[in-house]
């Protein structure tokens, strides 16, 4: 199908870009990589977006450090992700993400910050910065607002984010020396959404669980964490079941990825413990 | 005629070579002419609004919001189209009993399936006319649909055609010996049922056409992206009403059709009618979401088999139940009977044995129509066929590979006729056999296998001989009275600088034909291939043929190319001889001069000859013959098909946690006859493995009950992706076929034809220790792992 867009507008910086999606009457709509919102309007799946392209935006990009934590520009992309530095030492969980998220193309051009505001409950990043405790900047003409993880995801493709705002960065608490993370998944190929994934950080003898398409978005899975806080794995394993609450579609059945969601958890834990050891 | 195939020193050898295709840097860097590169002057646009129901009366259309969008220039219902295109009825009379109604290019007052076309928008850009057609009112009155396979014929199952008095489309019953005793006798007699799912070949370019129609000349061109340009020439003369000569087809680039693009497809035929009502150049190019519900859909089928053997491995008797579910209408003008058809006739293909019963029974059903996708029938006989060998094997306690040996033809029975009554000409089982374990390293892996095993580690073998239809006769569709050529023919000329121009009726969908075709055009003339031009795919300029299906371009269409290339060197030469005042068997063309045969000396260059003939015919002695354009045809006549051979092996590993199988390598060893292009045949064999696992892992079209498609999309139906493809080792034995001069047999579909089921008896290889079996394809990991009993409810 041919896309059929309202209109194009491309934006130098934030102030710009707000301005514009107000003057939009609402039918604004940011384009970051265009990865998911490109293919949704190829599909004719949404019509008369007006675009504000705010992939040229600067303040929106790159990856800094603070004493204690990362902050990750909106706009950097998957593939940046994937080679950063500073990520790889201090949010490992999301370098490794990289590798599961859709084809080299795609990542050039998709960016965290689109991901996170797609919040696709199959997605990696939205469950990996749940498990990491990140919080989220966003900015409208009102001024910013942080947000942590546990409240941004709100249901499938839907986040706190308000009209007229803009996701600007994340910020994530810098993994301790003695810190393990790990996310592993299930998919049918490689690059595609995962059937089921799970994101588990060791924190000072504390986990945080995260799970991917398992529920209409990210889930921190506490009652299972709980069960690991004590050590109890088969305990998580049963645990887990309770926080969950998987859908059927023609790639799997709620039943199968329950079943996945039990193993990737015994297998995360393994990576966890076999890296401490 | 002779050629010294086996001797590669010979002059001129490009047959059996690899040599570079001639079209592969143009379309590497971009300067393919597909259709939808195509533009004419006053080009308007179609899209087609399709019914969102699998079964409905269409009360009314209204079209005047659509017909305020900017850039729509007009809307045309179902009975606007029948008044300038007849409907068709696909049967053919050798498939005694083959029932379709009539159909419509767009339905007329009933849609049967969820995406036929309703109503069609014509716009200046496709953009304008999508505009238009998502503001189309259809007043629908949705009907009750027919969506199971196997209570199609009940008693309380809607008809869905009520012309047609049930939904059976068609049923064939074949039975040779005496198959209810030798079940009686037998040692072991094993069940299975088995389960193919409905797929479809995703071609990279979509189904796309253009016509034009010119009034002052009354002829219609269609620029197409099809298989089979004359066969479309005379479809769209016939229904619009148009003498077959003033119907020309062009087809220029193609991007993979896979079978998908040898049907007449309702969208295109109206295209045509609106280009000739508008009198304006109509472009139809389908995107990929409506080819999930237009293109043809394939295999879906659900079978009952028994295999039964006795201790010693000997197979005595096959009973085949194959049941298909078709959609609402047998496709024009092929049929959709075919692929049922071809079930009961390669049932069994390998084996020697006397008893054999198979039954195919073919239903409507408010689905995507089905039809012949690369390989038809062949994945469901090898899987069935192969998966039944191997429980065998498996309930004596016999090796697979041994089982095999006992019961296949030996490779010194030619001719033999098999129990499905298939006539072989000449085939080599075992020599391909033994070469596969070879390849393998057959005992190698078992060792491993069983050394990964203790390890908890599920790793299978799985083996599948085959057998593969290729170069098929008139009795294919011909004498079911369609209009399909199974002759081909080449014209091979020489132009005054010496280049040859080569025009042939088979057709280049991005497969390799030119490549092949220039080849033995050189071989034969005795020029390099670079000095050959190969021109296919115009209805107007071609010799008249079948283009691409049942992989017969390289058997038929080559050797037309050979045969039309010999007689054009005859005719240099009888001229050379004239000039040279030589005698005709003393001299030779090679490497694009005349030589003294036995000596190899330049006599002269094919420039100098063409020179004299040209433009100083009036130095060559008066009444000399100088035809420098020679065409020959080619039909089989021996045998009604060149049945080819091969056997493939699959190495996997199944993750019984997860239910993911990780392929670790494939071999396949096929025998296509004479290998004309080394490369070519083995990226034939690749790319059909790969199709073949498609189906065997990840391809399947789900509908729900109320007949609505649920993935028609890249992103929900799953294509076989480089990342999960293992490594494929080829291997070839050659059995050419005494018929033609070339030798040479069909490879396109021999990978798609054994892969599934190579996979299938991996995995259960892997499985067996653990009491678990599937056959229900494709092999997901969720079904893995309810055939293990992971999985509660
Ligand atoms: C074939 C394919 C496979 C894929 N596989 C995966 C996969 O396995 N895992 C995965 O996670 N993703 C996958 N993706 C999606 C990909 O990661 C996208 O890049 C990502 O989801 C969106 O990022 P983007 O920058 O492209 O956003 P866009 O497509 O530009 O935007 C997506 C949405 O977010 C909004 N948006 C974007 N940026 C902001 C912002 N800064 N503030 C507010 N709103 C914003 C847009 O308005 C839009 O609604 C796949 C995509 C494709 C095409």
């Amino acid at each position: 199908m041919k896309a059929s867009a309202g209109g194009y507008a491309r934006a130098s910086d934030v102030r710009q870009a707000l301005e514009m999606l107000a003057a939009s009457d609402g039918s604004g709509r940011v384009l970051a990589g265009g990865q998911s919102l490109i293919a949704a309007m190829n599909m004719r799946l949404s019509t008369g977006d007006i675009l504000v392209d705010i992939s040229r935006i600067e303040e929106l990009a790159g990856v800094r450090e603070t004493s204690d934590s990362l902050w990750i520009g909106a706009l950097t992309p998957h593939a940046e992700i994937g080679r950063n530095a500073l990520i790889r030492d201090h949010a490992p969980l999301l370098s490794q993400a990289v590798g599961f998220i859709a084809h080299a193309a795609i990542r050039n051009r998709g960016t965290i910050g689109g991901a996170l505001a797609h919040a696709d409950p199959a997605a990696e990043f939205p469950a990996g910065v749940l498990a990491l405790g990140a919080t989220l900047h966003v900015e409208g003409l009102d001024g910013p607002r942080d947000i942590p993880a546990e409240d941004f995801f709100q249901d499938i493709f839907e986040t706190a984010i308000d009209d007229g705002e803009i996701l600007t960065g994340i910020s994530i608490p810098k993994a301790a020396s003695d810190e393990r993370q790990t996310i592993t998944e299930v998919a049918r190929r490689s690059g595609d959404y995962a059937l089921a994934g799970v994101c588990l950080v060791k924190r000072s003898g504390k986990h945080r669980l995260s799970l991917f398409s398992v529920a209409p978005k990210p889930v921190l899975a506490v009652q299972a964490m709980a069960e690991l806080d004590r050590g109890d794995i088969e305990g998580a394993v049963r645990a887990l079941q309770a926080d969950i609450d998987p859908s059927s579609d023609t790639q799997a059945t709620a039943t199968y990825r329950r079943h996945l969601a039990g193993i990737l958890l015994r297998r995360a834990v393994a990576t966890i413990q076999g890296e401490s050891e | 005629m002779t050629i010294q195939f086996g001797n590669p020193d010979r002059p001129n050898s490009y047959i059996g070579k690899t040599v570079p295709r001639p079209n592969a840097k143009r379309l590497v860097q971009g300067r393919g002419i597909y259709v939808d590169d195509i533009v004419l002057p006053r080009l308007v646009h179609v899209a087609f609004v399709r019914s969102p129901f699998a079964h409905a009366k269409i009360n009314g259309i209204d079209a005047a919001e659509a017909l305020n969008v900017k850039g729509v220039l007009r809307v045309f219902s179902g009975a606007d189209i029948a008044k300038v295109c007849t409907p068709w009825v696909a049967v053919l009379a050798h498939l005694k009993g083959l029932k379709s109604p009539p159909e419509y290019p767009i339905a007329v007052d009933r849609a049967c399936w969820v995406g036929e076309p309703v109503a069609a928008v014509v716009a200046t850009s496709r953009a304008a006319a999508e505009d238009g057609a998502a503001l189309i009112d259809v007043d629908y009155e949705p009907l009750a649909a027919v969506t199971e396979m196997m209570t199609a014929l009940d008693a309380d199952t809607p008809v869905l055609h009520a012309d047609m008095g049930d939904n059976l489309a068609f049923q064939r019953l074949h039975e040779q010996g005496d198959v209810d005793a030798a079940l009686k006798s037998a040692h072991k007699v094993i069940s299975a049922r088995f389960v193919t799912g409905r797929h479809t070949g995703v071609t990279l370019e979509p189904r796309s056409i253009l016509v034009d129609w010119n009034p002052a000349e009354e002829q219609m061109t269609a620029y197409h992206a099809t298989q089979a340009p004359h066969m479309i020439q005379t479809a769209l003369a016939k229904h619009l009403d148009l003498p077959e000569g003033r119907v020309r087809v062009i087809c220029e680039d193609v991007g993979g059709s896979y079978g998908i693009k040898v049907h007449v497809y309702p969208d295109e035929v109206a295209t045509a009618a609106i280009a000739k009502i508008m009198g304006r150049p109509v472009k139809f190019v389908a995107d990929r979401l409506e080819s999930f519900t237009s293109d043809i859909h394939a295999r879906d089928h659900e079978i009952e088999a028994k295999i039964a053997v006795q201790e010693d491995g000997t197979i005595v008797a096959m009973d085949v139940d194959d049941w298909t579910a078709i959609g609402a209408y047998s496709v024009y003008p092929r049929t959709s009977a075919i692929e049922g058809n071809q079930v009961v006739n390669l049932c069994g293909g390998p084996y020697n044995f006397k008893h054999y019963r198979a039954k195919t029974t073919v239903v409507f059903q408010n689905k995507t129509p089905t039809c012949q996708y690369r390989a038809v029938g062949h994945p469901i006989a090898v899987a069935i066929t192969e998966g039944l060998v191997d429980m065998a094997a498996a309930e004596i306690g016999m090796d697979p590979v041994e089982i095999r040996r006992r019961n296949m033809f030996r490779d010194d029975a030619y001719p033999a006729t098999s129990p499905a009554n298939m006539r072989f000409e000449g085939l080599s089982h075992h020599a391909s056999l033994n070469k596969l374990l070879e390849l393998m390293d057959y005992d190698g892996l078992r060792a491993e296998q069983a050394e990964l095993r203790k390890q908890g580690i599920h790793r299978g073998i799985g083996i599948a001989s085959f057998i593969e239809l290729t170069n098929p006769s008139p009795f294919m569709y011909g004498i079911g009275g369609a209009r399909i050529s199974a002759q081909d023919g080449c014209t091979v000329r020489m132009d005054p600088d010496g280049s040859i121009v080569a025009l042939s009726g088979v057709t280049e969908q991005g497969q390799g034909t030119e490549a092949m075709l220039s080849q033995v055009v050189a071989e034969g003339v005795g020029v390099p291939p670079s000095r050959v031009r190969v021109i296919t795919g115009d209805t107007q300029v071609t010799p008249y043929g079948g283009g691409t299906w049942a992989s017969r371009g390289a058997g038929i269409g080559g050797e037309a190319a050979l045969q039309a290339a010999r007689a054009l060197r005859d005719s240099i030469l009888e001229v050379a001889a004239a000039m040279l005042q030589s005698e005709q068997s003393k001299l030779d063309i090679r490497d694009g001069a005349v030589v003294d045969s036995a000596t190899g000396e330049a006599r002269m260059p094919l420039e100098e000859l063409g020179r004299i003939v040209y433009f100083r015919g009036d130095t060559l002695p008066k009444g000399l013959p100088r035809e420098l354009v020679q065409t020959r045809h080619y039909i089989t006549s021996d045998y009604p098909f060149a049945f080819t051979n091969g056997v493939q092996a699959s190495y996997l590993e199944v993750d019984t946690d997860t239910g993911i199988v990780k392929l670790l390598k494939h071999w396949c060893v096929e025998d296509c006859g004479r290998v004309i292009n080394p490369q070519l045949v083995d990226e034939q064999i690749r790319g059909g493995i790969v199709q073949g696992l498609g189906g065997a892992l990840f391809e399947e079209i789900h509908y729900d009950a109320d007949g609505q498609l649920l993935n028609g999309s890249m992103a929900d139906y799953l294509v076989p992706m480089a990342a999960e493809m293992p490594d494929m080792i080829i291997g070839h034995v050659e059995t050419p076929t005494q018929e033609s001069v070339l030798g040479a047999k069909g490879a396109g579909e021999a990978g798609t034809a054994g892969s599934p089921a190579a996979v299938m008896n991996a995995i259960n290889d892997a499985l067996r220790p653990m009491g678990a079996q599937v056959t229900e394809m494709p092999f997901t990991p969720e079904r893995i792992l309810r055939a293990l009993g992971a999985l509660k409810d």
